[in-house]
């Protein structure tokens, strides 16, 4: 791994509500406590799956790593990078209260500020979005002048199709803020995360995220979000990528025979999905032959779409194997640089606040 | 190229198509107002009859939730998988560099002119008074 690269996917773990409390404003600082909240979990990431943190990177009882000092240990230093993207995955997302979801965003947000990006310049940030659209708008608005937060993001299961228009007040702050909109694997837990009911298992939900990026990416291009949004950028976190090719093929077929219901979609999907919709490399669903690798990345016909990202500390390797095996030598500093420059226009300009 | 009779004017009237057989092929013939225009009855895609398809306009959009419609008819479906083409030129919507239907000359011509050929007519009966569309294929 060069030292050049560019991480775009770390999460900074929030070790419970009381780390926000200083983040929060009075009212939320006593209402929490009064009501007993002191944790909020995601079914979405079981602290206890082995999946969720790896094993060497736990701390005491298994906790995730929630420091920047333990960040720095496990991976910047240890592999070596030029900038890491923190994705916060604190699940904002599942109060029902959009009041309660926009405070717990903003501790969240702030939290990331003042105990990561103020600690280390190599670090750089998404927003999290709470999911109230106005509240989101509000949150990207108050935070866009730090020009450390390169993104912001939301979760590939939310309340409302991400290419709806009551979504485009958003994508429009966002594409005039030079930010993309990052859109990580999870659930609010509002809709069953497949179309045919409730999961009863881990592994039956965490597959079906898949589906969760299939119906945004289709909701995005279908509702004619990347014509009304040039500039906007999108990146799938955590999305697993190789279903993308079968996926775009479908999509594009398709189109061709019911083209007229979506007029503005006037050119073939599969290009336009690979102009503005760019992929983190881990998890990488794929079998480690080279030469499978190297027939799926034909298939998705771009070399520009995929991001470098260690995903940590989710579990997707052991010890220093960074690099997925059998992803070509020669596409690596694209990956690692070139395409997260390209994408980020945050990056580009270099500077902190 | 051979040109060929394949009806008597009225048969066809303005919106209406019909499948002819000529030099071996099966040819779908519209009326688009009055002018006619001829493509060969296969959808380059896999061999739909695109006689069996619906006519219909173009469908343009600015940005979303605006639709543009226009050319009314002028747009033949393939039955199969409803890929659009163009009645007057055979191109697809889509891909119209690429993806096209063979289009055929087609015109209208007068039965006295008919009857001195050299005209393949031997299908319909070329009368003096009427006008009859006229195929090269």
């Amino acid at each position: 791994m060069t030292t050049a690269a560019i991480d775009c996917d770390l999460h900074p773990g929030v070790p419970g509500i009381a780390a926000l409390m200083p983040y929060m404003d009075e009212y939320w600082r006593h209402t929490l406590v009064e009501r007993g909240i002191q944790v909020l979990e995601s079914a979405s990431y079981p602290p206890n799956a082995p999946s969720s943190v790896r094993g060497d990177w736990r701390g005491a009882n298994g906790a995730a790593p929630s420091t920047v000092g333990q960040l720095q240990t496990q991976a910047l230093d240890r592999w070596g990078a030029s900038i890491g993207i923190l994705n916060p995955l604190f699940p904002v997302q599942l109060p029902f209260s959009r009041d309660m979801s926009a405070a717990m965003a903003r501790a969240v947000n702030d939290w990331v500020r003042a105990e990561w990006l103020d600690r280390d310049d190599r670090l750089r940030a998404a927003i999290l979005l709470p999911n109230g659209i106005e509240e989101a708008l509000a949150e990207i608005e108050r935070l866009a002048p730090d020009r450390r937060f390169v993104q912001a993001m939301v979760l590939c299961m939310g309340e409302v199709p991400l290419g709806r228009r009551e979504w485009w007040p958003v994508h429009a702050a966002l594409e005039k803020a030079g930010l993309p909109l990052a859109i990580h694997a999870g659930s609010a837990w509002r809709h069953p995360p497949t179309s045919v009911g409730w999961p009863s298992w881990h592994v039956e939900e965490y597959v079906s995220n898949a589906y969760g990026f299939q119906a945004s990416l289709a909701s995005l291009l279908t509702e004619g979000v990347f014509g009304k949004f040039p500039g906007l950028k999108v990146v799938l976190v955590e999305s697993g990528v190789t279903w993308l090719p079968a996926f775009l093929w479908r999509l594009t077929k398709s189109w061709k025979g019911v083209r007229f219901e979506v007029p503005w979609v006037d050119r073939p999907p599969a290009e336009i999905i690979r102009d503005h919709v760019r992929l983190t490399v881990r998890p990488f669903d794929a079998p480690e032959d080279a030469d499978t690798i190297a027939r799926l990345l034909d298939h998705m016909r771009s070399d520009e779409m995929l991001l470098w990202a260690t995903d940590w500390p989710h579990a997707h390797f052991e010890g220093d194997a960074t690099v997925p095996q059998g992803l070509p030598a020669g596409l690596l500093p694209k990956i690692m640089v070139d395409n997260p420059l390209a994408t980020y226009a945050r990056l580009r300009e270099g500077g902190t606040t | 190229m051979t040109r060929h009779v394949v009806a008597p004017v009225a048969e066809i009237p303005p919106g209406a198509r019909r499948v002819v057989e000529a030099a071996g092929k099966r040819i779908v013939v519209f009326n688009l107002e009055g002018d006619f225009f001829a493509l060969l009855d296969r959808c380059p895609h896999q061999g739909g009859a695109l006689s069996g398809g619906i006519q219909c306009g173009l469908t343009l959009s600015d940005e979303p939730g605006w639709y543009h419609f226009s050319r009314a008819g002028e747009f033949i479906r393939c039955p199969w998988h409803q890929w659009e083409f163009d009645i007057r030129t055979g191109k697809s919507w889509f891909d119209p560099r690429r993806i096209k239907v063979r289009p055929f000359p087609a015109g209208v011509a007068a039965g006295a002119e008919l009857v001195e050929g050299p005209y393949q007519a031997e299908t319909v009966p070329v009368r003096v008074e009427e006008s009859y569309v006229v195929i090269e294929a």
